[in-house]
């Protein structure tokens, strides 16, 4: 009976969900505020779940790595017995890669090169909708990530923290469409605000006219921005567009592969280093 | 409440199976918790998409670090959609569950590419491209999971049937 109430006032029910929503999202518009409890539970909840199953996914691709290593290993035998030996060294690096040690090990060379305090995280859940460029990372408040604190990898800036829960924070990184950092053309100072494109790229922006840019610039964080420190490695130029004297649009392919993010290093310390921060594509290899 | 629950593990596992998606790859989109809400609508009516719609919207933005709501509106439309087609026509071959998919994901990002643009928070270059492709994507994967879910019932009788042959075979022993 209350189920056929509920059916027969079905169109009240979306009018009022729509009228909630729009409350809901005008409510949060234009506040300086941080994130609200509602926000900081759910995320705190669910990554508990979400890293359950980031695990589960996780053994289900080491099977399956696995079976194809094993399967090319095989193919490798048979056309060449004679480097048996090589091949298993091979396939002991592949599993020791596959652990995430290689990973590991990368991270802790930048984090001995960055002046400023870090903590590692670990990525333990991707983007829960493909409108968003974030992560979740095993690392929160208690740890002492707070909001906005940047985050790097190996390649260079990751994103900033966007909501931190006690235990594990979301990390919206700085392709994410609705992410913006400041960023300088390494060769000649020109500045300009970086914006997101939500795949592996931003546009480069609020250039001046005069500004010189040219393809396979490297570009990096002019740390004005509040977030990000300057210097960090930001992408280098692919694209450069102008009509006359403007600059209609500048590409910049992200310096981190985000697809591939095991760990990263959440920056706790954003004080101005004493040392110079490390050149900007010095991890790319060129 | 007991028959709220399937379909709650329903959508919970594909919010967190999207979590695990390659985000270079499929991720990037395949919509899975979209694909759940329309599912949903479809089996259980426009009440119970209604409310996915809402229940998963608010996570995902909350997962995602964005404003709350905006995936909620879209989706909570699509699912109700959803379950109004369901009512109204008949959705049982693979091009008009294909059709509802597409519909419902069109739907969906219209909500929420519309609010973010009108807000000033995102700029989209190719809007209908990247719908387009989404609603493409979505209805490929909703498809197969709505064919899973209708051969479900006959692999739970033929995994049953074979059990019971087992247990026959060994009481003879």
């Amino acid at each position: 009976m209350a189920r056929r109430d509920l059916s027969s006032r079905a169109p009240l029910l979306l009018a009022a969900v729509i009228v909630a929503h729009v409350l809901l999202v005008s409510a949060q518009v234009g506040t300086a505020g941080g994130p609200s409890l509602l926000r900081t539970g759910i995320v705190g909840l669910v990554t508990r779940l979400q890293e359950g199953s980031w695990l589960a996914a996780g053994v289900l691709r080491s099977i399956v790595d696995g079976y194809v290593a094993l399967w090319h290993v095989r193919e490798e035998n048979a056309r060449l017995a004679r480097d048996a030996e090589a091949l298993r060294g091979a396939l002991a690096e592949a599993r020791a890669s596959a652990s995430g040690t290689e990973g590991l090990r990368a991270l802790a060379g930048v984090r001995a090169s960055v002046p400023w305090t870090t903590t590692g995280a670990r990525v333990v859940a991707g983007s829960a909708s493909p409108d968003y460029r974030s992560v979740t990372i095993d690392k929160g408040a208690r740890d002492g990530v707070r909001r906005n604190m940047a985050v790097i990898a190996q390649g260079g800036v990751v994103g900033r923290v966007a909501i931190a829960a006690a235990s594990a924070s979301t990390v919206q990184f700085v392709v994410d469409r609705s992410a913006a950092v400041s960023g300088r053309v390494e060769r000649t100072r020109s500045e300009g605000i970086a914006l997101g494109n939500g795949d592996a790229t931003l546009r480069f922006e609020y250039l001046s006219a005069t500004a010189d840019v040219q393809p396979d610039d490297a570009v990096v964080t002019a740390g004005l921005d509040g977030i990000y420190p300057a210097g960090l490695a930001l992408g280098r130029v692919v694209e450069v567009r102008r009509a006359g004297p403007a600059y209609t649009r500048v590409t910049i392919k992200a310096a981190v592969d985000f697809s591939r993010l095991e760990y990263v290093l959440v920056i706790v310390s954003p004080r101005q280093p004493d040392v110079a921060p490390p050149r900007a594509g010095a991890e790319e290899g060129g | 409440m007991k028959t709220a629950l399937g379909p709650a593990a329903f959508l919970l596992a594909a919010v967190l199976l999207q979590g695990v998606l390659p985000g270079a790859a499929a991720g990037a989109f395949v919509d899975l918790v979209l694909v759940a809400v329309v599912a949903v609508g479809l089996r259980h009516g426009r009440v119970a998409g209604l409310a996915s719609g809402a229940i998963t919207g608010l996570l995902q933005d909350a997962l995602g670090g964005g404003i709350l709501g905006l995936s909620g509106l879209g989706k909570s439309v699509a699912g109700y959609l959803a379950g109004v087609a369901a009512t109204q026509f008949i959705v049982a071959g693979a091009a008009a569950r294909g059709l509802v998919f597409a519909g419902g994901t069109l739907v969906s990002a219209a909500g929420f590419m519309g609010l973010s643009v009108l807000l000033g928070l995102r700029r989209y270059d190719h809007p209908l491209l990247e719908a387009g492709s989404q609603a493409i994507a979505n209805a490929a994967a909703g498809v197969l999971l709505l064919a899973a879910w209708d051969f479900a019932p006959s692999v739970k009788r033929w995994a049953e049937a074979a059990a019971e042959r087992r247990r026959k075979r060994r009481s003879f022993r």
